[in-house]
This record gives C-alpha cells, structure tokens and sequence, in this order.
C-alpha cells in the first residue's frame, strides 16, 4: 500500500533525564512501515533500537522520555494517547517479543493461560472460549500436541518451544505490527534459524507488518525487505536490503557489511567486527561533536568533527546521513 | 522433595486441629455448655471424664474440643483478614510507588511500632467483647509483616521480563498485579501467613483470658483458662488441657510455617544449598 502508512516515524527524539540534565540517547529517527511489510533495526548494542522499540507502544519510563517528534499509527499520532488508549494498541495491534524467552513468561502460569489471557483481555473472549483459541494459537506456532501442552509451565519447555510460545501470545490478537527486538538472540544458533522461518511465514500469512530489531545485519537484511542502520542514537543509512549489501552508502554499514562472514561460519563474526571497525560506540553522555562516527571513520574530514550530517536522499533510493557518503 | 520432620508434625498438629473443630458434636461426649451438673462438679481426670470437670460439672474434653472451633475460626479468618489486607497495600505500594508507598511505608511503621494485642485490646475496648470483634480486632492489627513482605517482593519482581512483557502486552496495572505478581510472591505470604495465624489463635486466647473474647458459657480455650484462674491448685486440670490444647495448635502452627518456608521461600532455599 502507498497511501498510510501502518506506522510513521517523524523526527523522533528520546531524552534521557540523567538527574541534572537531559541528553538525548536518540534523535532525528524517522522511519515509516507500510502494512504487511518488513522492516529491519540494525545497530550495535546501545546504539537505541530498543528504546525506538518503547517509545512506538508507549512503554518508556522514566529517566526516558519522549523528547519530540511524532508517531503515527494509521496516520493516527499516538504518542501522546492516554494510558489507557496506549494499553488497547498495546498487545491487540501492536505487539512485541523480546531477546529473553527465559524470562518472558510468568514461571508459574501454565502457558496455555498465558496466551488465552490475551483473547480475554483484548477480545472480550470467556475463558472457555480462550482456552480453546489458546490450543489453537499454539498449534499454528508449530508446538506438537499442542493440547496437552497448553497445560505446561515454562520451565518444562525449551528456549526455543518458550520463544514460540512467546510468538502465540504476541499474534494472538492479530496484530497489525509485530516488533520483535533481537527475538532470536538468546537461542541456539540451529533454533534461531527455525524461529526466524516461522515468525516470517506467519507474519506473511497474515499480513503482519513487522519491525525486526538485532545487532545482526545479515540476519535482518535476510528477513526484512528495507533496513535501517542506526549508531549512536541516530538511524545513519536506510535502504532496501539487497542495495545495502550491494552498495552501503555509509563508512559504518560499510564496515558491518565488510565485516559479515562470506561464507557461513558465524564463529568468526565477533572477532572479524572489531578489526573492521576499531574502536567502541561513544557512550549517550559522551556523544562526540558533529557526526557521531567520527572518531571511528577513517574517512572523516574537519567538517564531520564540526557538524552534524543531515539526511541525504539517495539516487539509488534510501537515506543516508554523512558528509561524504558513496 | 524430602519431606521435613518440622513440616509432618506441624502438619499433623494443625490438621488434628481442624479435625477437632469441624468434628465436635461427635467427638464430644456432653454439650460443653448445657450438661452441667454439680453432682460431677470438680471430678479429676477419669475413663468417664477424659479431661476432668470443672465446678459446675461441665466436661472439659467436650468444652476443649468444641474451643477448638473458636481458636481456629478466629486464627483462620483474622489472619485471611491481615493477608488480603497487607497484600493488597504492601503490592500495591512495591508496584506503584510513589506517593502511595509512602503511604502504606508510614502506615506499616506505625502499625509495627504499636503491639498489636495492645492495639486489639483498643479496638475491642470499642467494640465490645464478642466473636466478631475478636475477628475485626485482630484481622486488622497484624498486617504489617505481610505487607513488608509483598511490597518487598513486588519491588523485586516488578523489574522481571515477564512482567514487563505483559505491560507491552497490554495488561493493565490490576491484571499484573493480580496474574504476574501475587502468583509469584504467594510461598513467602503463606508462610508468613501461618505463622501469623499461630499469633492469632495465642491472642484470642489471651483477649478470652482477659474477658474480651467469646462470651461464656460458650468455651474458648482462653476463656477456660481465665476461668480456671482461682483453681489452679485445687483442679489443675482445668487449666492443663486447654493449655495444652493452646499449645498444641500454636507449635503445630509454628512448625508448618517453618516446614512451609523451607520448601516454598526460595531465599532460604539458596541459603541451604
Ligand atoms: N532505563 C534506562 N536508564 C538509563 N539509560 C538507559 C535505559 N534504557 C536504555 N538506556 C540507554 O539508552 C541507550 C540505548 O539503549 P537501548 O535502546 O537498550 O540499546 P540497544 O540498541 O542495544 O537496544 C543505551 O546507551 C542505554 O544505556
Ligand atoms: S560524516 Fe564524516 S565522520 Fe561521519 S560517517 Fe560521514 S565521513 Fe565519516
Ligand atoms: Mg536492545
């Protein structure tokens, strides 16, 4: 669909209220998902995908905040919906999965109840009703037998059966977007790959719109149609995924993409990052003057140092942020 | 799991209580009240009179037996009463915070600060002696250790995944305190719970004692004993078998309590291992 997009990003800015004063741990994010599309969050860990994450459903707490920008949700600005509005998107059209199926789950409600619970609370279901749409949910996640396994607890499951249980209760409702931040991290590498297959094809059949969060570039580029690249608080490429392979634009997803492994063997990935990019991503407090890569881009000039890059439109289309960008 | 010697005899302690008190009227040989008769007055302990009498010749293992039903229907209810109140305010507050925990935090303090048997002794002062305001009396003073415990369990699970997943999940504050939290916190509120139900059952017998619990004739353990007072030395068992009875049920109370946190309190669980 060209006309609405399902959710829209406009500029958005996250203070961080470190007691005496505010910094902002992100800004100038802005990004749009159509419906049923795929859209991928990649950065190095603290680089604030997750607190992007928060802030689209309404979940950041003190010492963050919004700072400024806008979120639309169906052409609808939701940042600043009560509490009680945000809590009926939440979960119903715009649900999340997180990095820890460990911990995800109440450990001592049987899992069967913890997904008819969401038919209960956004549907309006009896619980009759819900425990049955619960079997079911559990059935299309691909979990065998799965009315006796409604009656487990969490601890009798794997952490690959929990992340599917996990992936039941967040599209219980049908939701028309699906965040999942690094929602195959925490698992073994075999597990994460079945799990991304299948968060993929439901979403597919349904029409789910989903935005896919990792540190993993190559994960994220295989899942998602366009991604963006975010450092430092700031999204500094977006393209769609075959172009950022092909052509990145920016010297940071130039490094990431230089440093993604040819030819399988993932093992090789932590070391063969840090030769590629040297250094480490600034801490919030201590953001460097002008673009916040400089002290790590060996094409940095004295205006990188002094000015901060604005959003340049690509000819190839996608976005990118650097005074020198290929 | 290994089953603790504590934990059986406690068991067993409280469930010959129970057992006791529903089953009265047929374990009793006399009604405790009416059957009395000054021909039996001050008999010693016999095969006819188990317990002995007391100087209206009344059975004092039928008036033992039927005392257990107000022990431990002020026990069990006064201490129902304190749970639901300290859970409700010591969750609440460790989840919310703010303004209401403090709140709640000024209220336990001085709640801790009072004895609660002198704050019973205030409430009953105003109420009068009787059953119910045994039960008001003391279901509203000895809260406080349960509130501690659930706030500071609520403080502590609060920051746990599941129950951030169930915000982003839409729940609302009520549902997560009700689903994520109070499920999770329930082993250490129980235990406290029985303990406190043991307190309970000593301070209806020592309200009784004092004249403010269930009205004679109709026996309560303290009751009997206060009434015993004159003839400690003459008919000590009198004073013996409701003491006992006292005893029994209180030990028992206290012994399943510390089975109980061995096994459900996780604290004390990593301590041991
Ligand atoms: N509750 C919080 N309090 C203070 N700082 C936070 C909080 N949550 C996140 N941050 C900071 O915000 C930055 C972005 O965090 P996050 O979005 O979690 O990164 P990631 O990209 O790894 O998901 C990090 O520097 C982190 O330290
Ligand atoms: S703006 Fe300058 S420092 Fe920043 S990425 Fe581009 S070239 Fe490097
Ligand atoms: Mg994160």
């Amino acid at each position: 669909m060209t006309g609405t997009p399902l959710i829209e990003v406009e500029d958005l800015r996250i203070d961080l209220d470190d007691g005496s004063r505010r910094v902002a741990a992100a800004e100038g994010v802005s990004f749009r998902i159509d419906r049923g599309e795929t859209f991928g969050l990649v950065g190095e860990s603290g680089c604030g995908k997750s607190i992007t994450a928060l802030a689209l459903i309404g979940l950041l707490r003190h010492p963050l905040s919004i700072g400024g920008g806008v979120i639309r949700f169906e052409g609808r600005e939701i940042q600043h919906l009560s509490a009680a509005r945000q809590r009926e998107l939440r979960g119903n059209r715009i649900a999340m999965i997180f990095q820890e199926p460990m911990t995800a789950l109440n450990p001592v409600s049987p899992v069967g109840r913890q997904i008819a619970e969401m038919f209960v609370l956004h549907k309006g279901k009896s619980w009759r009703e819900a425990d049955q749409l619960a079997v079911e949910a559990l059935a299309s996640v691909r979990v065998p037998a799965p009315e006796r396994r409604v009656k487990d607890y969490p601890h009798q499951l794997s952490g690959g059966m929990r992340q599917r249980v996990m992936i039941a209760i967040a599209l219980a409702c049908g939701p028309d977007l699906l965040i999942a931040d690094e929602p195959t991290t925490a698992l073994d590498v075999t597990v994460q790959a079945e799990i991304i297959e299948l968060m993929r094809n439901l979403c597919a059949e349904r029409g789910t719109a989903t935005l896919m969060i990792s540190h993993d570039l190559g994960l994220v580029a295989n899942v998602c149609r366009r991604v963006a690249v975010m450092y430092a608080g700031r999204i500094v490429e977006e393209r769609g995924s075959a172009d950022i392979f092909r052509s990145p634009s920016h010297p940071y997803t130039q490094g990431l993409v230089a440093s993604l492994p040819r030819l399988g063997s993932r093992a090789a990935l932590g070391r063969s990052r840090l030769k590629e990019i040297a250094g480490v991503v600034p801490a919030i407090t201590n953001f460097p003057d002008g673009c916040r890569f400089n002290p790590r881009c060996a094409q940095a000039t004295d205006i990188c140092r002094t000015r901060a890059p604005e959003t340049d439109p690509l000819e190839a289309g996608g976005l990118v942020r650097c005074h020198h960008h290929a | 799991m290994k089953l603790r010697a504590n934990l059986v005899i406690g068991g067993v302690l409280f469930a010959l209580a129970i057992f006791v008190g529903l089953l009265a009227p047929w374990l009793a040989h006399t009604d405790p009240v009416m059957d009395a008769n000054l021909m039996n007055a001050e008999e010693p302990p016999s095969w006819t009179w188990w317990f002995g009498t007391d100087d209206q010749g009344r059975d004092i293992y039928s008036r033992v037996v039927y005392g257990a039903r107000v022990s431990l229907t002020v026990g069990i209810i006064s201490q129902l009463i304190n749970s639901v109140i300290g859970v409700a305010l010591g969750l609440s507050a460790g989840y919310w915070g703010g303004w209401w925990d403090d709140v709640v935090n000024a209220l336990t303090n001085v709640m801790l600060a009072i004895p609660s048997l002198i704050f019973a002794l205030a409430i009953m002062a105003v109420l009068g002696p009787g059953l119910t305001s045994l039960l008001i009396a003391l279901g509203l003073t000895n809260w406080s250790f349960t509130c501690r415990i659930a706030r500071a369990s609520a403080l502590s699970l609060r920051s746990q995944g599941y129950v951030q997943a169930a915000t982003v999940l839409g729940y609302g504050d009520l549902r997560i305190m009700i689903t994520q939290l109070l499920p999770n916190m329930l082993g250490p509120i129980v235990v406290i719970g029985t303990l406190g139900m043991g307190s309970a059952v000593l301070s209806e017998a020592a309200l009784s004692f004092l004249g403010l619990g269930v009205r004679p004739p109709f026996p309560s353990w303290g009751s009997m004993l206060s009434e015993a007072r004159e003839q400690i030395t003459t008919a000590p068992w009198l004073s013996i078998f409701p003491g006992l009875a006292i005893f029994l049920t209180v030990l028992g109370l206290n012994l399943l309590g510390d089975g109980l946190r061995d096994i459900l309190d996780p604290q004390s669980r990593s301590r041991r291992t």
